[in-house]
């Protein structure tokens, strides 16, 4: 039980609320500190964000990693002390970090414990070439004979996508334009200036260079807690209105090209939840996955913010700018802000949390902002996702 | 959930599975696929590990300490995990020890059989408290090393140092 | 507290633990959890969610193999997540499930263990190597049973264990194991072969070692209500605890293993048990060495330090005995892959609880037991506790 004491003994389902969030600012690389000591600096924000001592009030830790990120094996063993953990109940999910909080959620639901605290990170700086890394994801019998680079998969899906919704390479460009503009007002963004996509360089076409949202380091903690404990902790606790994450097919034979049907299935279990029939028009701020710029498009049309084949002319109207009616990625999103890993989750949630806390500063979006939604991807070659709503 | 019916407790169950032998593969009874992966890493040393490395090369052991609760950490860190608080001064440490726990290894990390035994230990450093880190034993006889004998850091010569725990060669039984 | 939902267990599925199995993990993942399913007379429409548990993808040399194992783990187009606690795994993937179900948010949860090793070569061990710290351990060159042995040698020296009250677990469980379908090489090792067998890093020994093995295990998980539709003997999970100790493991005194005791209270206190070694029938304690039976069988609370070899030595925990540990036969005589090995001791439970583990069965209608599995640098306990 926290030390905070929960006065909750009734049998519905509890309220559960961010509490405290807590991100370094994103950069390509950051030789100067390891990974403990990036995620150190997290886990201080967010606790002093929330007002804790992780030690005496967090009950549980859930942290993301993937052993090939960090080229160690077990990574679990690395996690506890620099959240805080050290002898407490702390475990490790193998994917994004929406997928830790969807779980320390479950936690906190059970009445097991009241403040859960979730962490995810990259140090996507310590891997000499991530190429291999993401190549080592392929199926080992029948795709990574054929010799490709992993980046291919995402060649076929754009190809596809483009082709099923009409959109085109300049769509694509709207989305990097709009995200690289956007990040210029966000002080945890890693790029400070802005230039305009080129498309010089081809990596597997339809995809260009800078169809690739560019790698950061950072690292994340958001701090949950149940409904009483959260209303002690803050006058403006940001609520989980649904959770969702689902997979698709992890095989390629069977991989759905055009849409991110694993995105849709998530949404559809986080909206039943938080009671949301027409997402286009009860969510007001969106941060979805654009680890490449297509897939904004394709994962707006998943979260029904754009009917199928519409999310381009949505886009093309401004519907989704920082000043429009529905922004999407005000943040600036991977593609902007730069994209960490399995920790790029985490930092749409603390966008959106910001955005509904009215504590975006120069990228608040205008307006009231009831409800939000953000959406993470696992990368490639994957097709498993999850959607968290976020409500005042 | 359609209605479903209750079933009785089960019977005995048949595991599935079709173990393989070595020969199976030898013999090439079987398709299998080689692959290599070449991951490479270079993982930033940080602050407290960076200068823990650096005095290794300098020829020293350097910890932290806490200044809520007092422990030293070797190796050090730049927060006390048990007070969640950055830690205090930097402090430079013997380098002599005890050992704490250590084994008689006949095997290598690629699990060929060593002709001469390897002696991994947990040396805990003179006024550390109990911390220490895991290091070899050497100049030592196998029967000789007990748990509670106290050791001494034998360097790599000074230009042969790069700053890895490796500048210390091994721990040597103080007699 | 008040846990939202009562969990149970309905239906469990294993494979034969085999040094090399010729299906692939998808495969294996599939057999387990379709002989789970089978046996609770469920289909896979009516599983709400999976929950997977995997060790080191660096036996199988996919990245994210959480992700390639999901379509053999009946996930597709499911909510689906891995997790990943070392030797851990095992037994807490079945915590992983219970809190999809405890929570309200899904009736049914299918929880699958798999580990393929036998990818890895030339052999699993030598994968091991990347879990010692990347910048100040790995250089020395270690081998993954040093930390083993320097644990094994601390708990010896502290209590003056002799090394043949620890070999005595092997041989129990090594007989145990004869009855249990899926050992890998089920044959029983005598006192003396065990203490014959080759050192390896002294104190360890060949025999204490349980066997490398490619292996699948799962269970299903459904709410209270669901359970009794589904089964007239369904059995509750009623204690659930976990607990990671710090990476420094040098730190640390190894002779007793803290995080195990932190998590088996927290475990016993959810199951209401006041005072294990009365109240638990029967345990299955993490055995991938024999030794570590013993520590665990302190870490669960089932004795006093340094009480665990008497115990063995007066035939306490033989399956016949009045507290019996590991009476599947354990790693040390099914077979260890890793995170399937752990879950095998939850299905062990179940099947035991239910008087349907045939041979194997334990007397005097066992209704309430504790299973735990172990990981990482001397460093996670994970604990069920389940009662019939």
């Amino acid at each position: 039980m926290s030390s905070l004491g929960s006065q909750w003994r009734c049998g519905f389902l509890r309220r559960v609320a961010v509490v405290g969030v807590g991100v370094t600012p994103l950069k390509p690389a950051t030789p100067e500190v390891s990974y403990k000591e990036l995620i150190f600096d997290a886990a201080l924000k967010a606790y002093a964000d929330a007002g804790v001592n992780p030690r005496r009030d967090v009950e549980s830790f859930v942290c993301s990693s993937e052993d090939f990120y960090e080229g160690t094996s077990i990574f679990d063993e690395y996690v506890p002390d620099q959240v805080g953990g050290a002898q407490k109940p702390v475990c490790t999910i193998s994917a994004d970090g929406i997928y830790s909080l969807a779980n320390a959620y479950m936690q906190i639901l059970t009445g097991l414990f009241d403040v859960v605290a979730v962490e995810a990170h990259s140090k996507a700086s310590d891997i000499v070439n991530i190429s291999p890394v993401y190549d080592l994801a392929l199926d080992p019998v029948y795709v990574r004979p054929l010799g490709l680079n992993a980046n291919f998969v995402g060649g076929l899906e754009m190809n596809a996508f483009l082709h099923s919704s009409r959109a085109n390479l300049a769509h694509c460009n709207m989305v990097i334009e709009k995200n690289r503009k956007n990040a210029l007002s966000n002080p945890l963004a890693m790029n400070s200036t802005y230039a305009a996509p080129t498309r010089a360089r081809v990596l597997s076409y339809p995809l260009f260079m800078e169809d690739v949202a560019p790698l950061a380091d950072g690292a994340a903690v958001v701090v949950l807690a149940a409904e009483d404990i959260a209303r002690n902790l803050r006058d403006d606790p940001v609520w989980l209105a649904g959770v969702g994450w689902a997979s698709d097919s992890p095989n390629l034979e069977t991989h759905d090209w055009d849409k991110a049907t694993y995105a849709a299935l998530a949404a559809k279990q986080a909206y039943r939840q938080a009671k949301i029939s027409n997402p286009a028009d009860e969510i007001q701020v969106a941060e979805v996955d654009d680890t490449y710029s297509f897939k904004e498009l394709q994962h707006a049309e998943a979260l029904k913010l754009a009917s199928d084949g519409r999310a381009h002319q949505m886009l093309e109207h401004g519907l989704y700018d920082f000043d429009g009616g529905l922004p999407v990625n005000p943040s600036g999103g991977s593609i902007g802000m730069g994209h960490t890993l399995e920790m790029s989750g985490l930092v749409r949630v603390i966008e959106v949390v910001q955005q509904l806390r009215g504590a975006a500063g120069r990228h608040q979006v205008a307006g009231e902002v009831e409800k939000g939604v953000a959406q993470a991807w696992r990368g490639v070659p994957t097709a498993s996702g999850a959607v968290v709503v976020l409500s005042r | 959930m359609e209605a479903l019916s209750k079933t009785k407790p089960s019977k005995p169950f048949e595991p599935a599975g079709t173990g393989l032998k070595e020969e199976d593969l030898e013999h090439h009874k079987v398709l299998t696929i080689a692959y290599q992966p070449m991951v490479k890493y270079a993982w930033a040393t940080g602050v407290a590990i960076g200068r823990f490395l650096d005095g290794l090369r300098a020829g020293e052991i350097l910890g932290t300490k806490c200044d809520r609760c007092g422990r030293i950490a070797v190796p050090p860190r730049i927060f006390c995990e048990w007070c969640f608080k950055r830690s205090g001064e930097w402090i430079k440490l013997p380098d002599t020890g005890t050992v704490n726990t250590f084994s008689i290894s006949y095997i290598a990390t690629d699990t060929t059989r060593l002709k001469t035994p390897t002696i991994p230990a947990v040396i805990e450093i003179d006024s550390a408290g109990h911390a220490g880190f895991l290091h070899i034993i050497g100049e030592a006889k196998p029967e000789e090393v007990r748990i509670g004998m106290p050791v001494k850091a034998v360097w790599a010569d000074p230009e042969k140092r790069k700053g890895s725990i490796t500048d210390i060669r091994h721990f040597k039984p103080i007699r | 507290m008040l846990i939202k939902k009562r969990v149970a267990v309905v239906g469990a599925g294993m494979t034969k633990f085999m040094r090399r199995a010729q299906e692939t993990g998808k495969e294996l993942a599939f057999e387990a959890a379709r002989q789970a399913l089978d046996s609770a007379g469920m289909r896979i429409q009516d599983v709400d969610s999976v929950a997977l548990g995997s060790a080191p993808d660096a036996f199988d040399g996919v990245h994210m193999k959480g992700e390639y194992l999901l379509d053999g783990a009946g996930a597709w187009q499911k909510p689906y997540s891995r997790n990943f606690v070392g030797g851990g795994t095992g037994v807490f993937s079945a915590i992983h499930g219970w809190w999809h179900v405890a929570s309200g948010l899904f009736d049914t949860c299918l929880v699958v263990a798999e580990e393929k090793m036998s990818s890895c070569l030339p052999h699993p061990q030598t994968a091991f190597l990347t879990i010692f710290d990347n910048m100040i351990e790995r250089p020395l060159g270690p081998n993954l049973i040093w930390i083993f042995a320097l644990e094994m040698q601390r708990y010896m020296q502290k209590h003056k264990i002799p090394k043949e009250q620890i070999a005595q677990v092997a041989v129990k469980n090594k007989r145990n194991a004869l009855d249990h379908p899926s050992a890998q090489i089920p044959r029983a090792a005598t006192l003396q072969d065990i203490m014959n067998s080759e050192v390896l890093a002294w104190p360890v020994q060949r025999l204490d070692i349980s066997p490398v093995s490619d292996g699948a295990c799962a269970v299903l998980l459904a709410s209270e209500d669901v359970a009794r539709k589904i089964t007239d003997s369904p059995v509750w999970i009623d204690g659930v605890g976990w607990n990671l100790d710090t990476t420094y493991w040098t730190n640390r005194d190894l002779y007793f293993p803290r995080y195990v005791a932190n998590a088996a209270r927290m475990a016993y206190d959810m199951a209401g048990i006041t005072n294990p070694r009365k109240q638990i029938d029967f345990a299955e304690p993490y055995d991938p060495f024999d030794y570590k039976e013993l520590h665990h069988m302190e870490g669960l609370l089932l004795c006093r330090k340094g009480e665990a070899p008497k115990l063995t030595a007066e035939g306490v925990t033989e399956r016949d005995g009045k507290l019996p540990i590991c009476p599947s036969g354990g790693l040390l005589g099914v077979g260890n892959p890793i995170a399937a090995a752990g879950l095998m001791k939850v299905c062990e439970l179940f099947w035991q609880l239910r008087g349907e583990a045939g041979k194997r069965q334990v007397a005097g209608d066992p209704r309430t037991a504790v299973a735990q599995a172990w990981g990482d640098l001397m460093q996670i306990g994970t604990v069920v506790v389940m009662h019939a």
